[in-house]
C-alpha cells in the first residue's frame, strides 16, 4: 500500500458543498410534501381516556389524522426490542402511536398530516385528549424504591439485571488490606445534534415502491424495519441518509415511531409526506443518556494496588428498552479501564422511569464507567496520601501484557480482550503535557490571585469497532471515476474524505477521481450502522479490502494487455504500468473498459471492448469465475472489538466569591492506532472534549418530580458555547491494532469519555470537598462547600495541616 | 373555519436578486427562505433564537431568521450563506475568505450550524478595518453567539483568524 494519502491531513471533500449552503439535509428535501405534526403526551404517566378530533376537522388544509386505532398488522404491535439479551427479562417498548397509556412526556399519540407544518400544528392543537393521570416514577432512586411502577406488569421497575464477574469478589474484598465503599451519581444529558430527527417518504404507486430519506445512523436497518412493519417486500423499500446534521448516538436508535408513521401515511395518501422534528420535540421525544447511581467497594493494599472491585449500578433506562441493555453492558465492561483488577464483579440494574428513553449518546455508558473507576483511583490516592498519578501507574496493564484478556463479555457478545496499547506511555505523555509535577506552583499562583486551583486526571480504554460487519464496494468506471459505497452512514465525521483517502492509497488513483457514497441502501444494502467509534475500523477496512480486490483484477487484466506478469505492475496516478519500463502502461480507465466485454459501443472508449476489436478465441469473453466490470465488493468482520485508549487532565480555577468553575487547561493524550486523517481525528477529539466539559459542568435534564422536563429548550439546557470550551492541548500515541488490515482503532467517542471524571477530580482537588454527584453547577458547589455534611478530603486535611491552602 | 392567515406578497432582495413571494403573514423568515424561496442553506436548529444556525443578514446586519417574520423583510435586503461568495468579475464567483478558511481549518463537521457561523463571521470581518490585526476578543464576539455541537469551536476560532489574515493580505 502506498502511504501517500493514508495518514495525511487531507482537507475534507464534503466541505465544498457545506460551506456554500448546498448540503442536502432532511428538511431540505421535499418542499411540496405534506407535513406531519404530532400530538404528544403532556403527562409523564397516564391512561388515555378519549381522543376527540372533531375540532380539528374544520382546519383548512388538514389531510389526515391517525391514532392507534388506525394502525393495522405489525404497526399495531409494540415497536421492536432491537437488541434482545437473556438478562433483559422484562423488555418493554412503546407503540408507534400510544395504545391507551403514555409513559413519558412527549410520547406520540396522534399524527396529523396537512398541507404544511403550520396547518398541521393548527390541527394538532385542536385535538382534545383526555387523560387519567397516574403516579410518575422519576429518577433511579424512585425507580428502585418502586413505590409506583412504570409498567403495571413490572412492579419492581427492573427491566434487566446485568451481572458479570471475574472471580469470587467477597472473599477477595475480605482479604484485602484496605477497603473503601462509596456511592456517587451522574445525571442525564443528551446527544442534542444541531439537526433533529426527520423523515421524508415518497410512495411510487405505479412501481409500488417506497423511498424514505431519514436523518439516521442506520439506514439499512431502518429499511428492514419499515419493510417488516409496513409489510412490504424489502426490494420495494429504499432508505437514504442524506447529509445528517450530527448524530452523537441518538440517531442510531430506530425505528423511531415517525420513521414508520410517515411512510405509512405516504402510502395511504399517495403523496410525499415529511416530518422534521422541532427542538422541543427533540428534548421530550427522542432519547437521553447517562443517569446512574454507582455503589462501589474497592479493595487495595497500602501501596494503592487494587485487589478487588465490586460495583453495583442503578441505570435509568427511561420509559422503554428498545435498545436493550447495551449501555449497562458497556458501563459494566469498560469500567475496568486500563487497570489490572484481580477480582471484579459488576451488577447493573436497568430500571424503568417515566422519562424519555435512554439510548446511546456519544460514549454510551463509558463516561459513567470512567467516572466510577477514576474516582475510585482518586479515593485510594486520597486515603493513602499518594499522588493520584502514581496510584494509577501502579495499577496499569503493562505493554507486555497484550493481548490482555479481561474475562468479560462485551456489547458485541465477544470477549473483552485488549488488542494493543501502551498505558504507561499515555500517562507519561499526559503528565508532561499538563505539567502534572508543577501543580502546587500553579495552585499557589492561583491562590495569590484569590482563586482556588485544582487538577484532575482520568484514563480510559474504549472498545471500538464492534462487529458484526461492514462492507465496501469499489468500482472503476470507463471515465476513470472510482465509485465507492459503504452502507454505514455519516453525520459529519468526514467519511467521504477518509474513505477516499483509503481508496486512493490502496488503488493508486488521484483522490479527485474517487466518489464516496454512504448510508444509501440503493448503493450498498448490507450494513450495521455508525456507532461505537466503528466507521473507520469497519467500513474503512472493508473498503480497503474491496479496493485491493479491484487492484488485483486491474493488474490481471493489464498484465494481459501489457504482456507482463501482474507482479511487475504498479498503479500510480490512475495508470497501470510495468515497473521501470516507461511507456509500457495502460490507464486504469481503459482497464475498466476492457473489463466489460461489449457488443455495443456507446461511446469512443467503449469501442475498445467490443467483440470485433478484442481477439482471444481461446477463452470465453468472461472467464468462468470472473465477472464483467472493474469492481469488487468485500466485507470486514472482526473476531472482536479493538481497544483505543487515552488519558485526559483538566485544570480548573474556581472563584470563591461566585463559585464559578473555569477549566483553564485541558490536556488530551490519545491513542487510536493508525490514523487515516489526523486533522479529522483531532476534530473528533475537540468535539468530544466540548461535550465532556458540557456534561461535567452544564448539561443536565432537569426533570421535576412529576416527570416534566423543566429545561426543554436551548435557553435552559446549557450546551457549551465557544466561551465554555477550554483550549485543548493534544498529544498522540499510536499502538496499531493487530486485528485489522489497516491497524486502526476508533476515535469518534474518545474525547467525551473522561471529561466528567477528570473535572470532578480537579474540582475536588481545588475545594478539598468530596464531589459525589456530577454535573456540578456553581450553585451546587457553593452549597456543597457551605454544607456541614460535606466531606473534607484527606488531602485537604493534610494540606490544612501543613498550612497549604485547601 | 380557515386557519390560514391572510397572505401578503413581499418583495425582497435576496443575495442581490429581487425576489417576490406570497406568504402567510405568520410565516417565519427562516421558513420563507427555505421553503418558499428554496434557499435551504439557512438552517433551523432551535426555532427560539438561541443556536444561531438560521442567522442571515438583513440590510447587512446578522439576525436570527427564526425570530423574524417574512413580511418584516418586505422591501429590504437579505443575504444568506448562498450569497456570501462574491462575483470574481470574470463570470464566476469566489468564496468569501471565511468560507475558504472554514474548509482549510476543518472548522465544520456535520455542517448544520455552519451557515449561521459563516454569515455572522463574514459580517463581522467585512465591517472591520482589515488592515488592523484581529484580537481574540473580536473572535470571541464573532463566534460567541452560535452553537456548534461537533467541533468544540477550536477550529472555528482558528478559521476566523485565518480569514482575517487572508483579508489583511489581500488588502
Amino acid at each position: 500500500m502506498t502511504t501517500k494519502l493514508f495518514g495525511e491531513p487531507v482537507r475534507r471533500r464534503e466541505d465544498a458543498r457545506l460551506i456554500v449552503g448546498k448540503g442536502r439535509y432532511l428538511d431540505d428535501i421535499g418542499h411540496t410534501a405534506l407535513a406531519a405534526a404530532f400530538v404528544r403526551s403532556p403527562h409523564a404517566h397516564a391512561r388515555i381516556v378519549s381522543i376527540d378530533v372533531d375540532a380539528a376537522l374544520d382546519v383548512e388544509g388538514l389531510v389526515a389524522i391517525y391514532t392507534y386505532e388506525d394502525l393495522v398488522g405489525p404497526m399495531a404491535e409494540p415497536l421492536p426490542v432491537l437488541i434482545p439479551h437473556p438478562q433483559l427479562t422484562a423488555p418493554r417498548t412503546g407503540y408507534p402511536l400510544a395504545n391507551g397509556e403514555v409513559n413519558h412526556v412527549g410520547e406520540p399519540i396522534v399524527m396529523v398530516v396537512a398541507t404544511d407544518r403550520y396547518v398541521a400544528e393548527d390541527a394538532a392543537e385542536r385535538i382534545l385528549v383526555t387523560y387519567e393521570e397516574l403516579p410518575a416514577v422519576v429518577g433511579v432512586d424512585a425507580a428502585h424504591e418502586a413505590r409506583h411502577a412504570v409498567h403495571d406488569d413490572v412492579p419492581d421497575n427492573v427491566a434487566a439485571r446485568h451481572h458479570q464477574e471475574t472471580g469470587d469478589v467477597e472473599p477477595a474484598l475480605a482479604a484485602s488490606p484496605r477497603t473503601l465503599t462509596f456511592t456517587q451519581y451522574i445525571e442525564r444529558s443528551a446527544s442534542m445534534p444541531m439537526e433533529g430527527r426527520g423523515v421524508h417518504a415518497r410512495w411510487d404507486a405505479d412501481d409500488a415502491s417506497l423511498r424514505v430519506h431519514t436523518a439516521t445512523q442506520a439506514s439499512t436497518s431502518v429499511r428492514a424495519a419499515i419493510a417488516a412493519k409496513l409489510q412490504l417486500s424489502l426490494d420495494k423499500v429504499e432508505v437514504v441518509a442524506p447529509d445528517v446534521g450530527g448524530g452523537f448516538g441518538v440517531k442510531i436508535m430506530h425505528p423511531w415511531p415517525e420513521e414508520l408513521l410517515v411512510p405509512m401515511a405516504a402510502i395511504a395518501l399517495g403523496a410525499d409526506v415529511k416530518w422534521s422534528e422541532d427542538r422541543r420535540e427533540h428534548f421530550i421525544s427522542s432519547a437521553h443518556e447517562r443517569q446512574q447511581r454507582q455503589e462501589i467497594t474497592v479493595g487495595f493494599d497500602d501501596e494503592g494496588r487494587l485487589t478487588a472491585l465490586d460495583v453495583t449500578v442503578w441505570h435509568d433506562n427511561g420509559a422503554y428498552t428498545p435498545y436493550g441493555i447495551i449501555i449497562p453492558i458497556i458501563t459494566a465492561t469498560q469500567l475496568i479501564g486500563p487497570y489490572v483488577i484481580p477480582v471484579y464483579r459488576v451488577r447493573v440494574d436497568s430500571v424503568y422511569t417515566n422519562t424519555v428513553i435512554v439510548t446511546p449518546y456519544r460514549g454510551a455508558g463509558r463516561p459513567q464507567a470512567c467516572y466510577a473507576m477514576e474516582r475510585t483511583m482518586d479515593r485510594i490516592a486520597d486515603v493513602l496520601g499518594l499522588d493520584r498519578a502514581l496510584v494509577r501507574e501502579r495499577n496499569l496493564i503493562q505493554p507486555s501484557q497484550f493481548p490482555y484478556d479481561a474475562h468479560l463479555t462485551f456489547q458485541d457478545g465477544r470477549p473483552v480482550v485488549y488488542d494493543s496499547g501502551d498505558y504507561p506511555g499515555l500517562m507519561t505523555k499526559l503528565k508532561d503535557l499538563v505539567g502534572w509535577s508543577e501543580t502546587s506552583q500553579l495552585r499557589d499562583d492561583a491562590a495569590a490571585r484569590g482563586r482556588l486551583l485544582g487538577i484532575g486526571m482520568a484514563m480510559y480504554v474504549e472498545g471500538t469497532g464492534p462487529g458484526p460487519y461492514e462492507g465496501g464496494h469499489v468500482q472503476v468506471l470507463g471515465s476513470g471515476k472510482v465509485l465507492v459505497a459503504t452502507g454505514l452512514t455519516s453525520q459529519g465525521q468526514g467519511h467521504e474524505t477518509s474513505f477516499a483517502q483509503i481508496v486512493a492509497s490502496e488503488l493508486g488513483v488521484p483522490i479527485e477521481d474517487v466518489e464516496v457514497t454512504t448510508g444509501d441502501t440503493r448503493r450498498f444494502p448490507y450494513a450495521v450502522g455508525t456507532f461505537a467509534s466503528r466507521a473507520a475500523v469497519m467500513s474503512g477496512n472493508a473498503i480497503a479490502l474491496a479496493a485491493r480486490g479491484v487492484r488485483e483484477k486491474a493488474l490481471r487484466i493489464a498484465a494481459d494487455v501489457l504482456e507482463a506478469s501482474p507482479d511487475d505492475l504498479e498503479i500510480e496516478d490512475g495508470v497501470v504500468q510495468v515497473k521501470g519500463v516507461p511507456g509500457a502502461s495502460i490507464p486504469l480507465r481503459t482497464v475498466a473498459v476492457l473489463s466489460n466485454p461489449l457488443r455495443y459501443a456507446f461511446d469512443e472508449a467503449a469501442k475498445q471492448a467490443t467483440q470485433f476489436t478484442t481477439h482471444d478465441d481461446s477463452k470465453p469473453p468472461v472467464a468462468p469465475g470472473d465477472a464483467p466490470g472493474l469492481e469488487h465488493r468485500d466485507y470486514y468482520s472482526p473476531l472482536r472489538s479493538t481497544f483505543a485508549s487515552g488519558a485526559h487532565a483538566a485544570v480548573v480555577e474556581i472563584d470563591p466569591a461566585t463559585w464559578e468553575i473555569d477549566v483553564v487547561r485541558y490536556a488530551v493524550v490519545h491513542d487510536c492506532g493508525n490514523v487515516v486523517n489526523p486533522m479529522i481525528v483531532e476534530g473528533q477529539v475537540h468535539g468530544g472534549v466540548a461535550q465532556g466539559v458540557g456534561g461535567a459542568l452544564y448539561e443536565r435534564m432537569a426533570y421535576d418530580a412529576d416527570g416534566q422536563l423543566q429545561n426543554a429548550s436551548f435557553m435552559d439546557f446549557l450546551m457549551p458555547y465557544a466561551s465554555e470550551v477550554p483550549d485543548i492541548d493534544i498529544d498522540h500515541q499510536s499502538t496499531p491494532s493487530p486485528l485489522n488490515p489497516l491497524g486502526i482503532k476508533g476515535a469518534g467517542e474518545a474525547g467525551v469519555i473522561p471529561g466528567t471524571a477528570a473535572i470532578a477530580s480537579a474540582i475536588e482537588d481545588a475545594v478539598g470537598r468530596r464531589i459525589t454527584s456530577m454535573p456540578i453547577s456553581p450553585t451546587e458547589l457553593y452549597d456543597l462547600v457551605r454544607s456541614p455534611d460535606s466531606e473534607l478530603t484527606a488531602t485537604a486535611v493534610r494540606r490544612a495541616g501543613t498550612g497549604a491552602m485547601a | 373555519m380557515s386557519t390560514v392567515d391572510t397572505e401578503r406578497t413581499i418583495t425582497v432582495t435576496v443575495n442581490g436578486v429581487p425576489r417576490e413571494a406570497t406568504v402567510p403573514v405568520r410565516r417565519l423568515l427562516s421558513d420563507a427562505l427555505r421553503h418558499d424561496l428554496e434557499l435551504t442553506g439557512t438552517h433551523v436548529g432551535c426555532e427560539h433564537g438561541v443556536c444561531g444556525a438560521c442567522t442571515v443578514l438583513v440590510d447587512g446586519d446578522p439576525v436570527r431568521s427564526c425570530l423574524m417574520l417574512a413580511v418584516q423583510v418586505d422591501g429590504r435586503s437579505v443575504t444568506t450563506v448562498e450569497g456570501l461568495a462574491r462575483d470574481d468579475h470574470q463570470g464566476g464567483s469566489v468564496l468569501h475568505p471565511v468560507q475558504e478558511a472554514f474548509r482549510e481549518c476543518h472548522a465544520l463537521q456535520c455542517g448544520f450550524c455552519t451557515p449561521g457561523f459563516l454569515v455572522t463571521i463574514a459580517a463581522g470581518l467585512d465591517e472591520r478595518d482589515a488592515s488592523v490585526e484581529l484580537t481574540e476578543e473580536e473572535v470571541d464576539d464573532m463566534v460567541g453567539g452560535n452553537l456548534c455541537r461537533c467541533t468544540g469551536y477550536a477550529n472555528i476560532k482558528k478559521a476566523v483568524h485565518a480569514a482575517a489574515a487572508a483579508m489583511r493580505e489581500a488588502g
